[in-house]
């Protein structure tokens, strides 16, 4: 044994080295294990962003940038041990991407003042800047999500009488939207049915044969993992309008309708930010990383959901940098600096056509009160001939009438039982 | 008819379907266990490294490419053929069979005379080892399996059933042609054992090991060929699932899916694994279309094991399980 | 030529019944506790009490309540996670409903209350035996996760189902929530290490302990010369569940600090905590630490290496990772099939006839 933690403490004096001047950008990904089909693409979009931002502008605001990237195997132990193993080296937020993991660093990072992103996932309500000082979820959260295709199904036509069912994975994660669907079909006039499915989710038999039974107007699906291929290709099965069958983000990438096949075609999903490798962005990281030999994965994932995904992860982490580096008129910031960066960061329509990802995501900002962001959410759709998904409508408005007193009421929860003073 | 009683009758159809599913699982761990007394975790991972190669073969992908990839910098993926499914299933099987080999050489045969729970262990080892190696192999992205099987609802008894009873059932194609491969191959199973030579001389070991030894039976021979009759149960396990859901990782967690039957209808017993499988695919689907909406659903993984328990309780060697006699 | 009996007279019963007869091994054992109370504390950061210190003793816990079901009376549970999900949330419902009284007391109600769910879980066992029962204890592990997740009462109702532990104190310092030190909540672990390893060691060598001993070698014998199988496996289920809920406890009070149910008591940590007691040595206290740190650090070890010294990619080494430890298991279990313990006291019986071995 004793031999063994001498090598371990070589190991870690090593691993500390001498710290150049680098933004350091820990990537918590899950390149193995049960997910690791979503975490691939997310990881590579993430690396190969601020790759690109080294090779093609020299890092940011001329400080080279530095992922380093930590296999969870979306699990919440070695996820504690990569926190704790990439904090020391100067980390400036975290990506923590899964929702164990998340809500396990949330009070950590917080006492250590590093922040927190958590996009799209996470513990919703953290985007009350209040009482999670150091926790983001811009620009979308789950509640954003549910109302979101709420909205949009209201766009199509009207609710009242209207039966939606949702499916749902049995965890935290899957249980998120039940509180605003249910206060959404009280206003709107809508019947909501619950289903869920426990984990991992091979087995969907006895859930849409139910689905068959009560033939819903429309399912909202927050699915996740091996959950999501078996619902659609169920759905398919039991001959349910595709066009009608709506997933969260986590359920809406390639990977989750590929294995389906043709029968998937016309599959909606909720998005937050664009899809597809339409951007001039793409063009550069061709040039720079894939050709150059640097990008961190194999370079087939390119332009998939996921992979825009940590690109625009990526993206909105540089953008905070460089609003951190302009407040505070230093270069190489501190994570203090970087929180503050993030409670002040602007995107516009012109910010990301300058990044050469125009239209890429909503534009919003965010604020001391609202880390949260406008919760803008879009719509997309799966083409399964030409294998692409397409934005069918714009990031547009949630009903944050709704969400505002549940996410008020959530995160006053929380701060009573940790007694936590509320900030700003 | 009243209505729910039509539903029930559905969801009793349907969990005789996913019953044959989970007794195709079953299946590959009673092989092992009467043959060798295994208790063997790696049939699931068995499963998933199976369909892994299968997929591999058939869409002409480069083992270890990421790895060599890595190492070498090259940028190789693909041999750029495609291998037609049945030709594919035909060398999956030699892989199977050469895992076979080298688990009883390298394994097995060390920890001749073991006790169960450290057999077991190995197992786990084992079930470790073939996890990273599929991965390594194969990749961990999800790939999508087509041999050809087909899918989705099945019109006629759509059709007929609504004329009966003003509504439809619902099966999936899938779940019938998965049907009609688990009768075949426990019909094969059944002739094998009981005509072939090789098959009496694996009941012979299953029977008593020494004895078989004594009569000339080669323990060895035996034991490989369990192994590869049981890579083969799973590889069939591991197209039907992976048909359904994409050939990936959670495809290992089946196996929890194969536990309730396996103690329900005895460790040792080939068609208690199908009668098993049958009760425990009617009973948790109806538990969960009956009692289900009542409690907040998703009750199926628990429900499928207290169902065993309970039978268990009154048979405790499972309903066709030998006979446990106890003696001082 | 040190560890022998040859000359360490004893002088009364109390010291014939020592648990540690040998004087060398005595010796062994309070510097070992010296290290760890004394040392370990001032030099304790971080990184390496969650990485590998805080896991080490709360799986410790864990193996040691285990063992004694499994290795001592021989009853084969997969119900682990489950009951630590117990231990769990009990103890959060207990910090959030009392939060006046002591956290150290609500982990030991903790594991009191999922002995309680463990013996009558254990009820089975009367009937049920060998891998049978084993998966029967999955019946208790699905049930109790998806039980956890589906009662809103358990976690106070809140929108995500998950549960945090809140800052609480011991002696004025802070062993659960967001500003822990590390040598305080590594300090707090190991005392509850420390008694729970001490309690079941005496346990195991005494009365209790040979009847858990004779039930498993066989029960029938053992009911025939006198002993009562239901209350000797009950009060293995019992005894098992106190030490597993306060691991439980301690996991999602002091080393997570955030829990979902689903994810961090699945069926995993069931057999995560087998595993460990498997290798670590069936019927060994020193088998259950043994087999606990293996487990959690070969993994972040052999991460370190690949990682961070050899600069591999992260996916790669993970996949490695895999390979060499089923590797390493079998071929431990080639060479020595009862586990680290075994090799522990084949070398203990060598160190005594060294250096004259004949």
């Amino acid at each position: 044994m004793k031999m063994k933690l001498t090598t371990m403490a070589l190991t870690a004096l090593m691993a500390a080295g001498p710290a150049m001047a680098d933004l350091v950008f820990p990537s918590l990904s899950y390149r193995t294990g049960p997910y690791a089909a979503g975490g691939i693409p997310f990881a590579d979009g993430y690396a190969d962003y601020f790759t690109l931002l080294n090779e093609r502008d020299g890092g940011i605001g001329g400080i080279p940038t530095r992922v380093l990237e930590c296999e969870t195997g979306y699990n919440t132990e070695k996820g504690v041990e990569c926190y704790e193993s990439t904090k020391a080296e100067g980390a400036l937020v975290y990506q923590p991407l899964s929702t164990g993991i998340t809500y396990q660093l949330i009070p950590k990072a917080t006492a250590d003042g590093i922040a927190i992103h958590s996009m799209g996932y996470g513990r919703t309500s953290a985007a009350n800047g209040k009482v999670f000082s150091n926790v983001f979820n811009y620009p979308a959260n789950y509640w954003n999500g549910a109302s979101g295709a709420i909205n949009y199904l209201m766009s199509q036509g009207d609710l009242t009488g209207k039966k939606v069912a949702l499916v749902y994975h049995n965890s935290a994660y899957g249980k998120e939207p039940i509180r605003t669907l249910e206060e959404l079909s009280a206003k709107h006039g809508y019947d909501l049915t619950l289903i869920p499915v426990d984990h991992p989710g091979q087995e969907q038999k006895s859930q849409w044969l139910q689905i068959r039974r009560e033939k819903p107007d429309f399912v909202i699906m927050y699915g996740w993992g091996v959950m999501n291929q078996v619902a659609v290709q169920e759905a398919a099965n039991i001959r349910f309008n595709m066009e009608n069958f709506i997933g969260i983000w986590w359920s809406g990438s390639e990977n989750d309708v590929l294995p389906a096949g043709d029968k998937a075609n016309g599959y909606k999903a909720l998005t937050f930010h664009g899809v597809g490798n339409d951007f001039p962005v793409f063009a550069d990281i061709q040039k720079h990383v894939v050709d150059a030999g640097k990008a961190a994965g194999a370079g087939d994932q390119i332009g998939t959901v996921l992979y825009n995904r940590g690109l625009y992860a990526a993206m909105l982490a540089a953008e905070a940098v460089k609003t951190a580096q302009s407040i505070h008129g230093e270069m190489d910031i501190t994570p203090a600096m970087m929180r503050d960066g993030m409670e002040a960061l602007e995107i516009t329509e012109e910010k990301m056509a300058g990044l050469g990802l125009p239209g890429f995501g909503p534009s919003f900002s965010v604020s001391c009160e609202n880390h949260g962001g406008p919760g803008l959410v879009g719509m997309t759709q799966w083409d399964a001939a030409a294998k692409t998904w397409s934005l069918i409508s714009d990031f547009s408005e949630s009903d944050m009438d709704v969400i505002q007193p549940l996410i008020d009421a959530d995160s006053e929860a929380y701060a009573a039982e940790n007694n936590i003073e509320a900030g700003c | 008819m009243p209505e729910q009683l039509v539903f029930a009758m559905e969801v009793f159809l349907n969990g005789l379907m996913a019953g044959v599913l989970y007794a195709l699982v079953a299946l590959g761990f009673v092989l092992i266990f009467k043959a060798s007394g295994i208790f063997n975790y790696a049939q699931g991972v068995m499963a998933l490294f199976s369909a892994l190669t299968l997929v591999g073969i058939m869409e002409g992908q480069v083992p270890f490419s990421h790895i060599i990839n890595a190492v070498f910098g090259t940028e190789i993926h693909h041999f750029g053929w495609h291998v037609p499914a049945l030709l594919a299933i035909l060398i999956t099987m030699a892989v199977m069979v050469l895992f076979a080999w080298i688990v009883q050489r390298y394994i097995f045969r060390h920890l001749v005379g073991q006790e169960p729970i450290i057999l077991f262990m190995a197992t786990i080892g084992l079930a470790y080892f073939l996890e990273g190696v599929g991965d390594l192999m194969w990749g961990s992205e999800i790939k999508k399996l087509d041999v050809g099987l087909p899918q989705g609802i099945n019109d006629w008894i759509d059709l007929t059933t609504y004329n009966i009873f003003d509504y439809g059932f619902f099966i999936d194609n899938l779940d019938i042609v998965a049907t009609v491969i688990a009768a075949l191959l426990v019909a094969a199973l059944v002739i094998f054992s009981q005509y072939s030579k090789e098959g009496r001389a694996m009941r012979a070991v299953a029977d008593d090991h020494q004895a078989a030894l004594s009569v000339g039976v080669s323990l060895n021979f035996i034991w490989i060929m369990v192994w590869s009759v049981a890579g083969f149960v799973a590889l069939v396990a591991g197209i039907m699932w992976g048909t359904k859901s994409g050939v990936q990782f959670s495809l290992s967690l089946i196996a929890l899916k194969a536990l309730p039957v396996l103690m329900l209808g005895g460790f040792t017993s080939i068609p208690g694994a199908i009668v098993g499988g049958l009760i425990i695919g009617v009973g948790e689907k109806l538990f969960e279309f009956a009692i289900g909406p009542m409690v907040g659903g998703a009750t199926e993984n628990w429900f499928a094991y207290v169902l065993a328990l309970i039978f268990l309780v009154f048979r405790p060697q499972g309903l066709f399980g030998e006979k446990i006699i106890e003696r001082v | 030529m040190f560890y022998r009996e040859a000359g360490d007279f004893k002088t009364s019963y109390t010291d014939d019944n020592q648990t540690f007869p040998i004087k060398f091994d005595r010796y062994r054992y309070y510097v070992v506790l010296a290290v760890a109370f004394g040392i370990i504390p001032f030099i304790i950061n971080d990184y390496w009490a969650n990485a590998f210190l805080l896991p080490f003793l709360i799986y410790s816990i864990a193996a040691i309540g285990l063992n004694i079901l499994t290795g001592y009376c021989g009853q084969v549970s997969l119900g682990t996670g489950g009951f630590m999900a117990v231990g769990a949330y009990a103890c959060y419902k207990l910090m959030t409903s009392f939060p006046d009284v002591n956290i150290f007391f609500h982990v030991i109600a903790a594991g009191g209350i999922t002995a309680i769910v463990c013996a009558a879980f254990g009820l089975p066992s009367l009937r049920i035996k060998g891998f049978y029962l084993a998966v029967a204890t999955l019946a208790a592990q699905f049930f109790l996760v998806w039980l956890f997740n589906k009662v809103e009462w358990f976690y106070n109702y809140s929108a995500s189902g998950q549960i945090n532990a809140p800052e609480r104190f011991v002696f004025g310092v802070p062993v659960t929530g967001a500003n822990t030190d590390a040598w305080a909540t590594y300090l707090f672990c190991l005392v509850f290490l420390t008694i729970s390893a001490i309690v079941a060691r005496n346990m195991t060598r005494g009365m209790q302990g040979r009847k858990w001993m004779a039930i498993r070698d066989m029960d029938i014998a053992a009911e025939i010369i006198g002993v009562n199988p239901m209350r000797a496996k009950l009060s293995a289920f019992a005894v098992s569940g106190f030490f597993i809920g306060i691991s439980g406890a301690l996991f999602f009070a002091v080393y997570l600090g955030a829990v979902e149910v689903g994810e961090v008591f699945g069926i995993q940590k069931s057999f995560l905590v087998l595993f460990m007691i498997i290798i670590g040595g069936l019927g060994s206290i020193f088998g259950s630490f043994a087999g606990a740190a293996f487990l959690v650090l070969l993994p972040v070890l052999l991460k370190l290496i690949g990682v961070d010294l050899l600069g591999w990619p992260t996916d790669i080494v993970a996949h490695f990772n895999l390979v060499i430890v089923g590797a390493l298991i079998i071929v431990f279990l080639i060479a020595e099939p009862h586990g680290i313990a075994q090799l522990w006291r084949v070398a203990k019986e060598k160190l005594r006839l060294w250096p004259f071995p004949h």
